[in-house]
């Protein structure tokens, strides 16, 4: 029978079927981070079961806050690099090393096509952009994860969306995912994985496909997956290199994995992106989303770029492109967070860290640090954020703030007037 | 197995995200009892306060749909298990949120708008709701008048419930 992606790999993972329609898969990759895992560690050791089923499999990070900022935090750090060691959790990635969790993770060849990837923390969804199924869960099933290698879940249905047409200057990958988020409403792919097809995907870059699968979830889906292709194999290759003959072997293995003609899906979106503007978000769903000639000239605080939506090279790229010898408005604090420290050391390397601060940025270390209101850029009651991250929750960054999504070149220059602004207006050097 | 039924919190909006029932700063907390005081702070809905006594009095949330949309963060469940809350009533739920209510052996209860609505006719009045989770029903009870309701739950997560949540469950089986 013709399969999706997803189903292909719940039928070579399924470890037990409890009861008809749940499926209990087994577990490649257990991610975890500091917020969600501590209570799991701590109700393990509670329940006499402190152990972990293979500590090769479970990679961790101290992200969110990071270095600790008051005696909370750190205990939270603390409970993670201890049970890492007590674990033998090699793949432990602490402060100077850590980074955002979905940027650090595929950056270190963690993710690939076929795997199954749970992590305590809803934006898991962003490694099925490598043809993997990754899904958010909360402490419990993170806790089991730990414990026993598997995970339950209902079999997925698939909405495919295909985006067709040429991406316009200035509309990128952010655009694309608000986008579909914006047809597709915050609980339109409940229960659902959301396939990402067409030739505009084709052409993405794997930092892009991170970003359109990053957001799935604000759609309500439980993983966003794109086909395994060449850009796959090529940001995979230093890692399966030992496992494949040659690139071609490696694209046929992974080619297995694509869903097959004539399989079912659920729904089909159909995007051309050719006439697209810029989007951003208005109001406190991240499914309120206008073009952004709609509410240019609305006045913001601080503009926020980073996290694991768009905290990557290519982001700080684009941003830097139109920042390049230009000063933002007096009026706005600009913070920039590379996601990872490889992601800071390019950004160095490319003297793009130079144009953040000529440009008046403040350049945080890696974290995710405002982007969840916690450290590094939270906002005060009434205060506007333009930013690059993937809720506008209310409250998100900061209690009473209120927040505007939007693609890295959308934050760039609503830094400079101060104000929402429409790249597309602004010349932009080459970088 | 939990007790489940009582006094009732109307929460007439849809997608409710995790965000406003825990908001982010609390998850510094590493037990769940800290996170009592800060149900539903971040709230958005028009005549509601976080700080209302009856909320903290209240066993049952009704609400809309799209429960618990956004995060994965099991802070939401917690915050309303440590309120004595065990039972969410929603015409739908965010797929992450429905499997921690369960995980936890809590009850995250489906019924079609319709029925929610006419649950939604008692708001205002003292409305309480027992539940019989053999029979698979629920019977609202009000000034307004005593109604029931069958619901459907997959078979899986009765077992959760009754096994007391996933780590008893999974424990035992794998
Ligand atoms: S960057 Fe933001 S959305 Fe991403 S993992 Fe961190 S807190 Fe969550």
């Amino acid at each position: 029978m013709a399969m999706t992606l997803a189903e292909k790999i719940f039928k070579s993972h399924v470890r037990d079927e409890p009861f008809p329609g749940a499926l209990v898969l087994d577990i490649d990759v257990v991610l975890c981070h500091e917020i969600t895992t501590p209570i799991a560690i701590n109700d393990l050791v509670a329940r006499g079961k402190d152990r972990v089923f293979d500590a090769s499999k479970i990679k961790a990070v101290i992200d969110h806050v990071t270095p600790a900022k008051d005696s909370k935090t750190a205990q939270q750090g603390k409970i993670m690099r201890d049970w890492a060691r007590r674990h033998g959790i090699r793949d432990f990635f602490d402060v100077g090393r850590n980074g955002v969790c979905h940027a650090i993770f595929p950056e270190k060849g963690f993710i690939r096509p076929g795997y199954t990837v749970i992590m305590g923390d809803s934006h898991t969804c962003t490694h099925g952009a490598f043809g993997a199924f990754a899904a958010g869960v909360g402490t419990t099933d993170l806790e089991v994860g730990i414990l026993k290698g598997v995970c339950s879940f209902r079999a997925p249905e698939t909405i495919r969306v295909n985006v067709e047409g040429i991406l316009p200057e200035g509309v990128y990958a952010k655009d694309v995912i608000l986008c579909v988020i914006k047809h597709l409403t915050v609980k339109g792919a409940t229960d659902c994985v959301i396939e990402f097809r067409g030739n505009v995907v084709t052409k993405m870059s794997m930092e892009s496909r991170m970003t359109l699968c990053n957001m799935a979830i604000e759609a309500g889906g439980t993983s966003g997956v794109c086909m395994p292709d060449e850009v796959t194999v090529e940001y995979l290759w230093p890692f399966v290199s030992g496992e494949y003959a040659d690139k071609a072997a490696a694209l046929a293995d992974f080619k297995k994995w694509w869903s097959d003609e004539g399989c079912t899906y659920k729904k089909v979106l159909n995007i051309d992106v050719t006439n697209m503007e810029p989007q951003v978000t208005v109001g406190y769903k991240p499914d309120e989303v206008k073009n952004v000639s709609e509410v240019a000239g609305t006045p913001v605080d601080q503009v926020y770029i980073g996290s694991c939506t768009n905290g990557r090279i290519e982001d700080l790229r684009v941003a830097a492109a139109y920042l390049k010898g230009r000063k933002i408005s007096p009026l706005i604090r600009g913070i920039v967070s590379p996601a990872t420290p490889k992601i800071f050391r390019d950004a160095e390397d490319e003297g793009i860290i130079r144009i953040f601060m000529d440009a008046g940025f403040c350049v945080t270390n890696p974290t995710c640090g405002a982007c969840l209101g916690m450290s590094n850029g939270v906002l005060a009651p009434g205060e506007v954020c333009a930013s690059t991250t993937n809720r506008n929750f209310n409250g998100r960054m900061g209690k009473g703030g209120m927040v505007h999504l939007m693609s890295p070149a959308v934050a760039a220059v609503t830094a400079l007037e101060g104000k929402i602004a429409d790249p597309r207006t602004f010349a932009k050097e080459s970088m | 197995m939990k007790t489940f039924g009582g006094k009732v919190l109307f929460l007439d909006r849809s997608d409710i995200n995790t965000d406003e029932i825990i908001p982010a700063k609390y998850l510094t907390e590493i037990s769940k009892e800290a996170l009592r005081p800060h149900m539903l702070e971040d709230l958005k809905l028009d005549g509601f306060s976080s700080q209302d006594p009856a909320v903290f009095s209240s066993k049952v949330v009704v609400t809309r749909a799209n429960f618990g949309c956004g995060s994965s963060r099991e802070h939401a469940p917690w915050v309303f298990e440590v309120n004595d809350i065990n039972v969410v009533i929603a015409s739908s739920f965010a797929r992450i949120f429905r499997q921690n209510m369960f995980n936890c052996g809590m009850l995250a209860i489906e019924l079609p708008e319709a029925q929610i609505e006419e649950l939604f006719q008692h708001k205002g009045a003292d409305a309480c709701i027992a539940i019989d989770f053999e029979k698979d029903m629920l019977t609202i009870i009000s000034p307004n008048g005593t109604k029931a309701f069958l619901f459907r739950l997959a078979e899986f997560d009765k077992a959760l419930v009754k096994a007391g949540g996933w780590v008893e469950f999974a424990d035992l089986r794998y």
